[in-house]
């Protein structure tokens, strides 16, 4: 490994000190992000960049446990990822040449809010697949190894590995750009940042196989970046409007898996909710508010608000829920827009106007489970037992997650139901 | 940076698209390499029709004469041009504006060129 040179890292007397994996992963997130940005500046060369400090990260994951995080994580992150950067130059052709790039270390240009977010609209590029965008954000914003990415997002190290590659030689190929996009493309392009960040947050929940208990790891993440997105862009309302949905979500955390069991919305213990990040959401929404510029995740944060407002779920303001859904549906023309907009819709008018609005969605969504277990619960509230318990066989078919399966056959066993599910049999 | 831009279209869509139409939108295209002759570099072709296309390949006995176009997709490359622009972001914003996207069945595919020859050193 690289020397990390001047860092001293701080090891008690004594010897070295144990350091939990959640400082690590911390000090990393905040650092790896704007040294990828600072490296690609100078390197002209994200490629590189980007894999100098991965190794630097994966350096620091081994010596930190064991000699603690040494007092400026940073520095000894930069200096190691530079290394690194000097020993694959060396390797290369054309060394002479672009080591002069490095001697050269430019700080961020005036009016660059933050380094990290021309780096993360370059990962988040339309000309970059989701998967891809998904993946590169992970590993040059938030400094996770390959590993971790493909434990979040269910896919095998060698296909993140290649997603990554590919991704990295396609900036470089074909000129996408790492810059924040002004004027008309600002809007658009910010809502595909905002679309990865959000990916990201549900990633870490519907780990397939998983338990309720989340991937604790990506979910801060995606928070930590909304965080970023939110204060590098304060005059963005969307900005604020999805990290206000996301703590909303994440205030309901305890209540909504309760010993690896997942409990829908209607039943949780709302007195777990956490009381701070609802009152963090509000101030994120009512931010976003100010600014007068309405958009799909503001008002998915105030439908998220309204129920966090209903001190019982037979407290919820339905008709409120159901004109701020119209509204997302004119913003947001996805069925599984229209899908939640008839949950709040039988509330309003009856679980039978419901169940004929979901025929506009079955055919888009026929291979959704959650579909199916909203047409269950309708169809059950309509004394239609048998068509419920298909409804709710058909979503634990299609269902990966476990913790869903479980409630999935938790209700069909309430509902009598003694055959096998042909689901058990996928793990 | 330079790109070659491929204009693509469907020709079974082309075909339906009524005549005066097809003539405003030719009109466009002349005015739209007008406009942007600074960026065009090689103003390329435009192509004959791929049902006039013959392609020659490899076959058991040495190469083989075949009528058609090389692939068999519903779409067709109906010409290209080279533009030389600072980035990918420049590059769509001028396919973005290319008259002919409204058409039904027509896509224009940026592509990067190779410059940096080094790599076959």
């Amino acid at each position: 490994m690289s020397d990390p040179g001047t860092a001293t890292p701080s090891v008690p007397p004594g010897g070295a000190v144990a350091v939990s994996d959640a400082v690590l992963a911390k000090a990393v997130r905040e650092e790896s992000g704007r040294i990828v940005a600072t490296l690609t500046a100078s390197l002209r060369n994200l490629d590189l960049a980007e894999e100098s400090v991965a190794d630097a990260v994966l350096e620091a994951l081994r010596e930190w446990r064991v000699h603690g995080v040494p007092p400026k994580p940073g520095a000894w992150l930069t200096q190691a990822a530079r290394h690194n950067a000097l020993d694959r130059l060396r390797r290369d052709a054309a060394y002479r040449r672009k080591l002069t790039l490095l001697a050269e270390t430019p700080a961020p240009g005036p009016g660059v809010a933050d380094e990290r977010l021309p780096l993360l609209f370059g990962c988040c590029h339309p000309a970059l697949g989701p998967d891809a965008q998904l993946a590169l954000t992970l590993r040059a914003v938030c400094g996770l190894t390959t590993a971790q990415i493909a434990r979040a997002t269910l896919s095998s190290e060698p296909t993140v590995a290649q997603r990554i590659v590919r991704a990295k030689r396609k900036i470089g190929a074909a000129g996408i750009p790492l810059r924040i996009p002004e004027g008309d493309e600002r809007v658009p392009r910010l809502d595909l940042v905002l679309t990865v960040v959000s990916v990201m947050y549900n990633e870490a929940h519907l780990v397939a196989g998983g338990d309720a208990a989340a991937d604790r790891d990506v979910a801060d993440d995606a928070i930590w970046l909304a965080r970023v997105l939110a204060a590098a862009l304060p005059g963005e309302a969307e900005a604020h409007g999805l990290l206000a949905l996301l703590l909303f979500h994440h205030a309901r955390e305890a209540a909504r898996a309760v010993a690896g069991e997942l409990v829908l919305l209607g039943a949780q213990d709302r007195s777990r909710w956490d009381p701070a990040l609802l009152a963090a959401a509000r101030r994120e929404l009512d931010a976003a508010a100010r600014l007068h510029r309405p958009g799909r995740w503001q008002l998915q944060a105030a439908i998220a608000a309204c129920h966090a407002e209903a001190p019982t779920s037979a407290d919820t303001d339905w008709l409120q829920v159901l004109t701020l859904y119209d509204l997302l549906g004119a913003q947001d023309r996805s069925p599984i827009v229209r899908l939640n907009r008839a949950v709040a819709l039988a509330e309003v008018a009856g679980p039978a106007v419901a169940l004929d609005d979901l025929a506009t969605v079955a055919e888009p969504l026929a291979g959704y489970h959650l579909l199916h277990a909203v047409r269950a619960d309708l169809l059950r509230r309509l004394g239609r037992a048998d068509e419920a318990r298909d409804a709710d066989r058909t979503a634990l078919q299609l269902t990966t997650n476990e913790a869903e399966q479980r409630l999935l056959r938790h209700r069909l066993a309430l509902e009598g139901d003694a055959r096998p599910a042909r689901g058990a049999a996928r793990h | 940076m330079k790109y070659v831009i491929m204009f693509t279209s469907t020709p079974e869509l082309d075909a339906q698209v009524p005549p005066e139409r097809a003539q405003a939108v030719y009109g466009a295209m002349y005015q739209w390499f007008a406009d942007n002759a600074d960026k065009i570099t090689d103003n390329g072709v435009e192509l004959q029709p791929a049902s006039t296309a013959t392609s020659v390949k490899y076959g058991a006995n040495g190469p083989v004469v075949v009528d058609g176009p090389y692939s068999e997709a519903r779409e067709a490359i109906g010409g290209f041009t080279v533009i030389d622009v600072p980035d990918l972001d420049a590059a769509i914003a001028l396919a973005k504006s290319w008259p002919g996207i409204e058409l039904p069945g027509v896509a224009v595919e940026v592509r990067p060129a190779v410059t940096d020859y080094s790599q076959f050193e």
